[in-house]
This record gives structure tokens, C-alpha cells and sequence, in this order.
């Protein structure tokens, strides 16, 4: 064998054994969802196309039977607003039940905060529910194991099983979580669990008029919203606290938590 | 062993043995976790066909869905609504849950409170939220007192076609 033909070959050799068989094949992505066919749903909230209607809470409350005249609700909505001297209001009157109708922020404790039209910088609202976390919180802390993550990523409460002792309302960092006024249980968003079964929208995304809220499936690429989450900048609320929440948002600020 | 070491071991059996009888008959069978282990779901797993079969209230999901729904017998209405300006609300924001009208319930009961626009028409100064572009009034000055609907075609807002 002559030396060049010698070198030729090494080089054929080390390349070709350089590369592993697993490179070779094909992966097809239908393939590795059907090995995960499962359903995950997902909630998607644009804020920038909010205006703080507080239709979807109505639609929530009138929905899931949550008594209109009590200070809790599954969802709300959060009104920001910047002033240019720097300073930053948040407010939620009655959870946005009845909209925003005045341009005073609520304090809290019954007081109230005109601020000059002039002096407003930037406003927005946000709407707000439970976030159906991949790691809840909520479920970890429950003794009697009376609330729990479906396999289809839907955090419920067993209402017959639950025992009223709140520490799920105060293990879930977004405060999504209440206490039942009535059947004294703790109660929480549950992406309208009986309407999605059913093959409808949850009450909050049917009721908006704006195409604020959506929900679908992110186990499925080719769902809209999914298309919204894998290629837009979306954001979460609190990452830090690892709960790996999923509801995602468009258009979020450092200020919104 | 001495009765004295046996008669209090005795009564610790018992409790146990009473503890596990009680909990044999008091925690459901169906108990157990789901495949997100037993951290995020133990749970009782009747309990989510409980969720499912809850009874919904608001009828077809989607703007368009509803309209066609609402149109088969209210069409004149649904047509009237142009699709840019009071077309994107859907129908039972305003009449209510209507998943199984007309047979239950039977009538709407329709909000016709003037607090009702003002969730969307009150005046906001917030140049810029999306809130801006729908035209607002000062619900202190603009004909306190009286219905909108008086005045403004809830299905037509157009202001050239008001009464």
C-alpha cells in the first residue's frame, strides 16, 4: 500500500467511526409525541390586549358558584399604575368583579388614591388565577391528601375530602388559593375543570371579549397556544420560587408578581 | 416478662390494632396517586370524575360559536351586531349563562345596569393601555342617573344610528 493511499484511508476511517449510529437515524417528532400523548393544559394571558373589563370574573364567580358579595375570588384582575415622579400603584378593587369604573387606586382599609392625569407615566392591568404549577406547593403541604395535580396538569380540591385547615392558602406563593365562605373548604381556580371535559372553553377565556385568556394544550405543537408559548416571549410569575407555573403571560413587567 | 411490662404493651396493641381497623373502614380504596407520584397527587381518584360531571352553565365557548348558537332563533339580533365594535363581546356576557336556554332557563335575565358599560366606557386616563382606544365617558357628568340603553343600541353603538 502506498503511503498516500495509507493516509487516505486513516482518515476515512477515524471520520466515519467519529460519528454514532444514533446520529444516523431520523428523529421524527410525531414519533416522541405519541410516546407522550397525554394532555396538558396550559393557560395563556396577553395582557397588553386587557382593559380590566372584569368580565371573566363574573363569568368565574357566576359559573363555580363563588357568592358575588365575598372578598374572595378564583380569578381577578390587577390594575397597574406607573406615575412620572416614579411611584407604582397596584390595586384590585373587589377583585375586578365589577370592572374598573373609577381612575382612584384602592389603598385598602377604605382609602384611596386620586392620582392627577397628567402625572400618569404608563398603566395596564393584568388578569390573574391559579397557575396550575408543574411542582404545586399546595399539593405537597395537604395532610389529608385532599387536594392533588391530575395527570392532565389540572390542580383540584377533593371538597368531601378536605378538611378546612388553610395551610395550602398559604403555601401557594400567588395567592390563589381561599377559604370556601360556604361549604368551608379550601377552593381555587380549577381551569374550569367540568367545561373542559365537556369540550368547551373555561368560563374566563368564553366571557373575554378581547382574546385575553387562552387556554390549550402545550403536549401538542400543533395547538395555537402552544405555537404562542414555544415561539413568543412569554414570561411566568415568581420562577424563583420553582413551583414551574403554567400559566404563561405576554407583555409582563418586572413589577407584576 | 412481668404482667406489669405486658398490661401497658397490651393496651398500645390494642390502640393500634383499633387505629388500623378504623382507618381500614374510613379512608376510601380508591386512594392512591396518580403518575405524578405520591408528592403532587395522592389523592382520591373518584374525586376527579366528581370535577368532570359537574354541571356547566355558560353555553358554546367562542365568539363565533355563540353567535351562530344564539342566531338560530334570535338571527334579526345577532345580525345587528357589527362585528367591529360590540360584535366581539360574546352574547351571555350581558344575558347571562345560557347553556341550556331555552329549556332551563326559560327566560335570560338580561343586565342592563349602567354599571355594566361602565366596566369597559368609563373614562380612564391611561394613554397607554389598550383601555384608551374604546371611547369613554365620565360616568359623574354624562347623564347620571340614566339607563345607557336609553340613549345607545347595545347591539349597534354606532353613535350615527342612536335614538
Amino acid at each position: 500500500m502506498e503511503r498516500r493511499e495509507f493516509l487516505k484511508k486513516c482518515v476515512m476511517v477515524i471520520a466515519g467511526a467519529s460519528v454514532p449510529l444514533s446520529a444516523l437515524t431520523l428523529i421524527d417528532p410525531k414519533k416522541v409525541l405519541a410516546a407522550n400523548p397525554d394532555i396538558q393544559w396550559a393557560f395563556l394571558v396577553d395582557t397588553t390586549k386587557c382593559v380590566g373589563c372584569g368580565f371573566c370574573v363574573k363569568a368565574c364567580k357566576t359559573e363555580n358558584d363563588i357568592p358575588f358579595d365575598a372578598h374572595v375570588s378564583r380569578t381577578w384582575v390587577e390594575r397597574y399604575v406607573y406615575t412620572k415622579d416614579d411611584r407604582r400603584y397596584v390595586d384590585s378593587p373587589n377583585a375586578a368583579l365589577y370592572g374598573f369604573t373609577e381612575s382612584r387606586i384602592d389603598l385598602g382599609r377604605g382609602e384611596f388614591k386620586e392620582i392627577d392625569p397628567k402625572n400618569v407615566g404608563k398603566a395596564f392591568f393584568v388578569p390573574k388565577l391559579c397557575n396550575h404549577c408543574s411542582s404545586p406547593a399546595c399539593t405537597q403541604v395537604c395532610p389529608v391528601g385532599a387536594t392533588y395535580k391530575t395527570d392532565d396538569g389540572v390542580v383540584l380540591v377533593d371538597r368531601t375530602w378536605c378538611i378546612g385547615c388553610g395551610y395550602c392558602i398559604m403555601a401557594c406563593p400567588y395567592a390563589a388559593r381561599f377559604f370556601h365562605p360556604v361549604l368551608h373548604v379550601a377552593d381555587k381556580c380549577t381551569f374550569c375543570y367540568h367545561r373542559l371535559s365537556k369540550g368547551l372553553d373555561s368560563a374566563c377565556v368564553n366571557a373575554c371579549p378581547f382574546g385575553a385568556r387562552k387556554m390549550g394544550n402545550i403536549h401538542d405543537i400543533d395547538d395555537p397556544i402552544t405555537k404562542i408559548i414555544m415561539n413568543e416571549r412569554v414570561g411566568v410569575l415568581k420562577d424563583e420560587f420553582g413551583t414551574k407555573p403554567q400559566a404563561f403571560y405576554i407583555g409582563l413587567a418586572q413589577e407584576v408578581r | 416478662m412481668k404482667s406489669h411490662v405486658w398490661r401497658p404493651l397490651y393496651v398500645v396493641i390494642a390502640f393500634v390494632v383499633a387505629l388500623l381497623v378504623f382507618r381500614f373502614f374510613y379512608v376510601p380504596n380508591d386512594f392512591g396517586s396518580g403518575k405524578r407520584g405520591f408528592m403532587y397527587s395522592f389523592h382520591r381518584k373518584s374525586n376527579v370524575m366528581e370535577w368532570k360531571n359537574q354541571p356547566a352553565k355558560y353555553g358554546t365557548s367562542g365568539r363565533e360559536r355563540m353567535h351562530e348558537y344564539c342566531s338560530a332563533c334570535h338571527g334579526a339580533i345577532v345580525k345587528l351586531r357589527s362585528e367591529k365594535l360590540h360584535g366581539i363581546i360574546p352574547c351571555e356576557d350581558c344575558h347571562g349563562p345560557a347553556k341550556n336556554h331555552p329549556e332551563d332557563p326559560e327566560k335570560l335575565s338580561i343586565d342592563r345596569s349602567r354599571e355594566l358599560c361602565l366596566r369597559c366606557h368609563t373614562d380612564l386616563p391611561y394613554t397607554t393601555s389598550e383601555r384608551k382606544r374604546i371611547p369613554g365617558i365620565n360616568p359623574k357628568t354624562h347623564n347620571t342617573g340614566l339607563e345607557c340603553v336609553k340613549c345607545h343600541n347595545p347591539h349597534n353603538p354606532s353613535l350615527e344610528g342612536m335614538k
